[in-house]
């Protein structure tokens, strides 16, 4: 029991506020602990002294990579008040299938990602379009925590701590036309750094998108980091979307294209399997996936082995919030 | 040289408790994985896909024997055929328990619910179901009570479960498109079948008894 936690003893003392029940029974609890004992992190330019005193309330930090200074978000519905996934079960659990299709070949693949000099182009039906540089897209709004819920359209659910803001932001700054209905979001498709674009498992770019409404919710989130630092490459660096009512596919990660249309887009998924993966793709426990139920998902690393797996919530739990974009649609026929 | 000492080795005292510890392996090694936190963030999804893996292998590995047995002129491999014909149906019992406690919670209701709904778990199901008299009339008590015609006609049922199981396979993969190990298994036991219908229009006169 000792061992599996990786607690030794050798490390420093726990808090007071920490029992040692709950050290065994929540191994984040001591990789936080570890987390703060590390010493002289590298430290992001955006990065400052307040995301260390943060740190006692973040779930945890990994330690690896550069840290994003943030404050708990004031959007309702944000802060999911539930443990978060570890960040080893987040960052090593992934589908990011221009990496591959195996759930570990992200994390041993995506080393290759460049994420040096990275910009985004906003295009379509916006008054002022235009490419946005990484740095300039990251003073753009302050940096909140929104610990989400993340459902897989596979069954499967995570909790992860997101650094980043609305989307909201960003489409204030560009100005969408009238005419704007729909926002689209293409990946970066680069066959040199991305072993598995060009497999004929989907049309590349990975394209997704969101009716304009949805993408203006306060709810849709450009995230930049997770569990307090910069995404790791296989959570889709330097940038992605995050959409907490939608199966995560709907999520697109390492950005590279924004852009306002007036028609629904062809998104990757529904193209390749229409009647399996709809365009909303809401999570909805009374919808049902052509070849599994979606009215229960395991949560990884918090559901034993044997345990029931659980009910899976309107709009993921975020019915409160979002049930109204849909106000009088069929969502049977809207999957 | 080397095919006289594989068969005489065939025939010795340690072939049967070898190949049956071989088979064991996978067993073993899921169990120590699943003990010691080795599956992976989703480890029920790793044991439900893992013994559906070990199914398709041993299953590709039993409808060898035959083949085996006559191109390489090994017919002592006989004496293996029945213990992995049953490893077959223990690790496909192994899936659909995992499949049944992992994934459904053991709930009876929604199993049976599932099955029918679910083509592709419908299919996966059939597989068991017509294994299941091969593996209760594997005993030499039956296959006497049966006589050797009917006991093998009842035992080509394997041919159809093998057909299934590549359709489970696919049906399961459809949805990401992602058949590289469709298409192996399937070419691997298409091959097996094929070998069999090849030698069957080609060696008409084939007695029954030696077509086993």
């Amino acid at each position: 029991m000792q061992n599996k936690n990786g607690w030794t003893g050798a490390h420093a003392p726990l808090g007071s506020e920490i029992t040692e029940r709950r050290l065994f029974e929540n191994r984040r609890l001591w990789m936080q602990q570890a987390a703060r004992t590390v010493a002289a992190l590298g430290t992001a330019p955006w990065a400052t002294d307040h995301a260390l005193a943060e740190s006692t309330t973040a779930p945890e930090r990994p330690g690896k990579r550069p840290r994003i200074a943030n404050v708990p978000s004031k959007v309702p519905g944000a802060l999911a008040l539930e443990n978060a996934t570890s960040f080893k079960d987040a960052s090593s659990y992934n589908n990011f299938y221009e990496f591959g299709t195996d759930k570990a070949d992200p994390a041993a693949n995506a080393h290759s990602l460049n994420t040096d000099h990275w910009s985004i182009d906003v295009e379509g039906l916006v008054q002022k379009p235009g490419k946005f540089g990484l740095e300039e897209l990251l003073k753009l709004s302050p940096m909140e925590e929104r610990i989400y819920r993340l459902r897989c359209v596979e069954g499967w659910s995570m909790v992860i701590p997101w650094v980043g803001y609305s989307l909201a932001q960003l489409i204030a700054r560009v100005q969408p036309l009238g005419s704007a209905k729909y926002v689209e979001f293409v990946s970066l498709a680069d066959p040199k750094t991305m072993p598995f674009v060009g497999s004929r498992i989907l049309d590349w770019p990975y394209v997704e998108a969101l009716r304009l409404d949805e993408a203006l919710h306060p709810l849709t989130l450009l995230a930049f980091g997770m569990y307090g630092e910069v995404l790791p490459k296989q959570n889709g660096a330097p940038l992605r979307l995050v959409v907490p009512w939608k199966y995560g596919f709907k999520s697109a990660k390492s950005i590279v294209k924004i852009r306002f249309t007036e028609k629904q887009p062809a998104t990757a998924w529904n193209k390749a399997a229409a009647n399996e993966y709809g365009f909303y793709s809401n999570v909805n426990p009374l919808v049902d996936h052509p070849r599994w139920s979606q009215a229960t998902e395991r949560r990884i690393g918090e559901d034993g082995l044997f345990a029931k797996k659980r009910k899976t919530l309107m709009f993921n739990g975020y019915e409160a919030q979002v049930g109204q974009l849909y106000a009088g649609m069929d969502l049977k026929a809207n999957y | 040289m080397v095919r006289a000492a594989v068969h005489r080795w065939l025939l010795g005292p340690i072939a049967k408790p070898a190949v049956f510890a071989l088979a064991l392996l996978p067993l073993i090694w899921l169990f120590y994985a699943a003990a010691s936190d080795r599956l992976g963030a989703n480890p029920a999804e790793a044991l439900v896909r893992a013994t559906g893996d070990w199914s398709i292998r041993s299953l590709c590995l039993v409808l060898l024997i035959t083949p085996l047995r006559v191109v390489a002129g090994w017919p002592a491999l006989a004496r293996l055929r029945r213990m992995l014909g049953l490893f077959v149906y223990f690790y496909v019992l192994l899936h659909f328990l995992a499949y049944g406690w992992l994934d459904m919670g053991l709930d009876l209701g929604d199993i049976a619910r599932d099955i029918a709904k679910r083509p592709f778990i419908w299919v996966g199901f059939t597989a068991l179901v017509l294994l299941t008299p091969l593996a209760l009339t594997s005993w030499n008590a039956a296959i006497r009570a049966l006589g050797p015609t009917r006991w093998r006609n009842l035992h080509r049922l394997v041919y159809g479960v093998a057909v299934l199981a590549v359709l489970h396979f696919f049906w399961m993969r459809a949805g990401k498109r992602n058949f590289t190990e469709v298409a192996i298994y399937g070419a691997i036991l298409a091959a097996l079948l094929g070998w069999r219908v090849w030698r069957r229009f080609s060696r008409p006169k084939t007695r029954p008894e030696t077509d086993r």
